[in-house]
């Protein structure tokens, strides 16, 4: 989507070049393009004007270097004012002196609060602390037990009142327990609630009085449409919560509602929960947010992962191969190999510029690779060196010794043929111009400052 | 209208307008202070749209009708504005869903199967109680299948709904296998002579390929009772979803071949569940059931006309 929205500026705005000059006629209809992306990606509908009027201040005169294009130029001012939204400050989790220092889970019915507090409750154990749960849910059927059966499975204690019917009892019952096991960190499960529910968020305040929390975190769904902001709002009016988390963004959802809350309250997003497993949890990083909603990948992300993982010097020999196109399969193998360290292969298109529009949200087969390494085994050395001997024959036997189909094989074979051809086109100067384009994205030049 | 008749039609208004500022109040008000479709009335009317989470290109869709209808129509007062304009948001609202008849509680297979998805955290079994309540309402026997064999306690949660709707619920705690529970479930259905058998199926990510596999594998596996199995499937929307909710249905239609109706729930918070317009113009997928609150009688059943009547008219 990023190259497509790059795309539709460079056609609205070819004309621009002649006069050198970003003006407001010709600006309007490009822009209405970027409100379409942002509210496809549910940005509040406030904030998506005030953003574009902001742009347009910041690009109105703006001069059009001959060394980059007017859509370029505006994608950057674009990008860097959705990183100025989202802010940049990175914020750790707040602790209370005492014994236990408490933290508040709070949120909307369905937002991930109890799978979010024992994965919060496992990565504090990782850290090095040495938390207990506190089961306030007096409402939802059965979620007393779900916490429970959670803090069984990563050995935390899950403190609960059989039967009681007083939120505000169990969690100050909670800290004593917490207080009385040497337990230094309480984490406190609440119902989901709608802001509206006076009642309820009267109960919610209530334990925040008797507790006196370091740490009130608003647990948010990603996919959520225009009404996040009202949610966030009412939550804060009440009570003044510290941070933020975003659940569920495993899910192929933008999360413009990330840039919404953000404008609205001004307190940081502390972690994303990013899947099933109690170990899915991560620190946010606003700019891979703005990438997301952009739709231009996180390529930060996937260069720091490829920068740890890959070795340099093995990287060092294929470019020497690619710049003479000697490319064959024994180098195909070793790249399939340094690829797969680096993790899964649906985490790592994930991050590639485009890839998520071409996939439309599919994960990948995650087998793939290891039928492509089979096929490459099962080539004699001469194969492997000589691509191009490759013969039915041949073929036939290699489908059988790995244990695939002709069809596969053929498809492997085509594959290779199709990037040595791609890489022919990056040596004749295609590879310059990319690496131009990288360098109009200013998110991974600041990594590399 | 029958079975509204049941729930009471005053319960279906309660609850829509505790959806706070619902859509046609909003229009009307607006129609109210003008009585001209200019460049600022068509403006607000794009930010109640929007705001609505139907998305742009359904609010652009709507717009452009009415700027077409505006030159050749005469519109002589408020009223016949308003008629204008809530003509033409019925009409992307309702082209197709007119074309499908409210849920009819008079089933005739038997056993009649739905099986409910959805991602996580919308209330499938939340609604899945309530849904079963409103069937022995009717002197319908139902059987429900826990078939969330992830989620910790999704059973009992699942067993607290099925007793307080009175229905019987078929589980096994010690499976992790939620294709064996359906199985069971519909077996049991058949030689039990049960009317409805509605299966609960874990909540998942749209995007996710092997637990888009599975339900498959579900769907699959309680077609060798009954090949032509489910009858319904059900996808639950929260009505605070935005933009994403159409990829959601996409995606399940795709992995399950169908999806026959979406259950829209929590709307009795503020948000105004607009995205199942967007979704009913580009899918042609009904809205069967609105949630509109955590008790059991807390679900109704959508009627698109009085629906859209309660929505858009004051």
């Amino acid at each position: 989507m990023f190259e497509d929205l790059t795309h539709k500026f460079e056609g609205v705005l070819k004309k621009i070049r002649g006069q050198g000059k970003i003006t407001e006629k010709n600006i309007d209809e490009s822009l209405r393009e970027v409100r379409r992306v942002l509210f496809d990606a549910d940005v509040n509908y406030k904030v998506v004007n005030n953003f574009i009027q902001n742009v347009k201040a910041k690009s109105l005169g703006e001069q059009v270097l001959t060394s980059v294009t007017p859509g370029q130029l505006i994608v950057k001012i674009i990008n860097d004012e959705l990183i100025s939204l989202m802010g940049s400050e990175k914020a750790d989790l707040l602790f209370s002196d005492d014994i236990p220092s408490v933290i508040i889970l709070v949120g909307l019915q369905g937002s991930g609060k109890t799978t979010f507090a024992a994965k919060l409750a496992r990565h504090l154990k990782t850290k090095g602390r040495n938390p207990a749960l506190a089961a306030c849910d007096i409402y939802r059927p059965a979620a007393i037990e779900q916490l429970k059966v959670l803090g069984k499975s990563i050995d935390i204690p899950v403190f609960s009142i059989e039967g009681e019917r007083d939120a505000v009892k169990i969690s100050n019952q909670a800290v004593d327990f917490a207080r009385k096991n040497a337990r230094d960190t309480l984490i406190i499960d609440t119902a989901g609630r709608l802001a509206i529910d006076e009642q309820m968020m009267n109960e919610v305040s209530a334990i925040k009085k008797a507790t006196g929390p370091a740490e009130i975190l608003f647990i948010v769904d990603s996919m959520t449409g225009q009404d996040a902001v009202n949610t966030a709002k009412a939550f804060y009016d009440k009570l003044k919560y510290t941070g933020i988390v975003l659940t569920k963004l495993d899910g192929d959802t933008k999360g413009g509602a990330a840039i919404s809350i953000k404008s609205i309250v001004n307190e940081p997003i502390k972690f994303a929960s990013i899947g099933e497993k109690l170990e899915a949890i991560e620190p946010f990083y606003p700019e891979r947010m703005v990438s997301r909603i952009l739709g231009m990948g996180d390529i930060v992300s996937f260069v720091e992962k490829a920068q740890t993982e890959f070795d340099m010097t093995e990287t060092a020999k294929l470019e020497e191969k690619l710049r003479k196109n000697k490319f064959d399969f024994d180098d195909f193998l070793a790249q399939i190999k340094q690829v797969k360290k680096m993790g899964s292969i649906s985490s790592l298109v994930s991050m590639l510029p485009g890839a998520s529009a071409a996939l439309k949200g599919k994960e990948i087969d995650e087998k793939i690779f290891v039928r492509l390494e089979a096929i490459i085994l099962s080539m004699t050395k001469k194969e492997r060196a000589n691509p191009d001997i490759l013969n039915g024959t041949r073929r036939r036997r290699i489908a059988d010794g790995s244990g695939t189909s002709i069809q596969e094989v053929n498809k492997l074979i085509k594959q290779f043929d199709d990037m040595r051809k791609m890489m022919k086109g990056f040596n004749r100067g295609k590879m310059k111009n990319l690496l131009k384009s990288l360098k109009m994205n200013p998110g991974m030049m600041n990594q590399f400052k | 209208m029958s079975f509204l008749d049941k729930i009471g039609f005053t319960k279906l208004k309660e609850g829509l307008s505790r959806t706070k500022g619902g859509l046609i109040d909003k229009v009307s008000r607006l129609i109210n202070s003008k009585a001209k479709i200019d460049d600022e009335f068509l403006s607000e009317l794009e930010e109640i749209f929007l705001l609505s989470d139907m998305g742009f290109d359904t609010s652009e869709k709507i717009i452009s009708n009415i700027k077409e209808r505006a030159k050749t129509d005469k519109y002589e007062n408020e009223k016949e504005l308003n008629k204008l304009v809530t003509d033409e948001i019925k009409k992307v609202f309702s082209e197709s869903a007119s074309e499908f008849k409210t849920f009819d509680f008079n089933i005739t297979k038997k056993p009649y199967v739905i099986m409910i998805v959805g991602v996580n955290g919308v209330g499938k079994t939340t609604s899945i109680g309530k849904l079963a309540y409103n069937f022995k309402k009717t002197g319908k026997t139902v059987l429900i299948g826990s078939a969330d064999t992830f989620r910790a306690a999704a059973n009992e949660q699942l067993e607290i709904w099925a007793n307080k709707a009175g229905v019987e619920i078929i589980q096994n705690p010690h499976s992790t296998d939620p294709a064996a529970v359906a199985f069971d479930t519909v077996k049991a259905a058949v030689s039990r002579n049960t009317d409805v058998v509605i299966v609960d199926t874990a909540g998942r990510l749209h995007n996710k390929l092997h637990l888009m596999e599975e339900l498959k594998k579900i769907q699959r596996v309680m077609q060798k009772v009954i090949p032509d199995i489910p009858n319904e499937i059900f996808i639950v929307i929260d009505a605070t979803t935005g933009q994403n909710g159409l990829n959601q249905v996409k995606e399940f239609s795709n992995a399950l071949g169908k999806v026959t109706g979406i259950i829209l729930t929590k709307l009795d918070g503020t948000a105004k569940g607009g995205i199942v317009i967007k979704i009913n113009n580009e899918m042609k997928i009904p809205v069967r059931f609105i949630g509109v609150g955590e008790q059991i009688d807390d679900l109704q059943i959508f009627e698109s006309e009085e629906f859209i009547k309660a929505l858009f008219e004051k």
